[in-house]
């Protein structure tokens, strides 16, 4: 719960995208604007299917939309 | 405030007040009435019973209220459908939910082990169930305001 480790630039995408309104979005990728809310807050990690519809709404690979950051305090052995 | 966190609040005033009524009445009437061992499993069946379809047209009613309300308030539309965020908010809920009512449902069964009377049993039963609805509708209000 809370922060995600998944982040997203999906705000400033939005932003240069005719300044696309987070209800937009919403519409296009078939999710209520609550959850793009909680996405570009980082509260919520979406599924593949959606994070891959979100990317091609901005006509761009899924790297470029989302970033993973790895948990620091994890240590892989 | 989302649409979702302002339709959880009020489901959690309208769950509160609704139960609150219905075992006042209940707890009124079994005061009233002298029951034997027979008629008090069947007093509290019944008031188990006819809570169901009470509450859910108490609940529709006020949810319709509370979306004509928030329409008028803030020409927002409701949402025509759960996405996927909220089916993941509302089954994390419904785990909490059923949690809490297995924990009240184990003290039920261990009053009757104690020896208490049947209608302890009930109480329980009844009580745990409020419990759980609070449980979940507060589980779904936590997950929607800090994220899941």
């Amino acid at each position: 719960m809370g922060k995600s480790l998944i982040s997203n630039n999906i705000r400033s995408l939005r932003f240069n995208h005719n300044e696309m309104t987070q209800q937009q979005l919403a519409e296009k990728v078939g999710v209520t604007r609550q959850t793009i809310v909680a996405m570009e807050k980082d509260n919520y990690s979406p599924s593949l299917e959606l994070a891959f519809r979100i990317a091609i709404v901005f006509n761009m690979p899924l790297e470029s939309v989302f970033s993973y950051q790895d948990d620091p305090r994890k240590q892989v052995l | 405030m989302s649409y979702q966190e302002k339709k959880n609040i009020v489901s959690l005033m309208s769950t509160v007040l609704i139960s609150t009524i219905y075992f006042v009445y209940v707890l009124q009437r079994y005061q009233e009435v002298a029951l034997n061992q027979t008629e008090t499993f069947r007093f509290w069946g019944s008031a188990i019973l006819i809570l169901i379809p009470v509450s859910i047209v108490a609940k529709i009613i006020i949810h319709i209220m509370f979306s004509i309300i928030n329409t008028i308030a803030t020409k927002e539309k409701d949402p025509a459908f759960s996405d996927e965020l909220d089916k993941l908010i509302e089954l994390k809920a419904t785990k909490t939910s059923h949690y809490v009512f297995l924990l009240g449902f184990v003290l039920a069964m261990a009053s009757l082990v104690m020896n208490m009377q049947p209608s302890a049993m009930f109480i329980i039963l009844f009580f745990s169930g409020f419990v759980a609805e609070l449980a979940g509708i507060v589980t779904q209000l936590y997950l929607y305001r800090k994220g899941v």
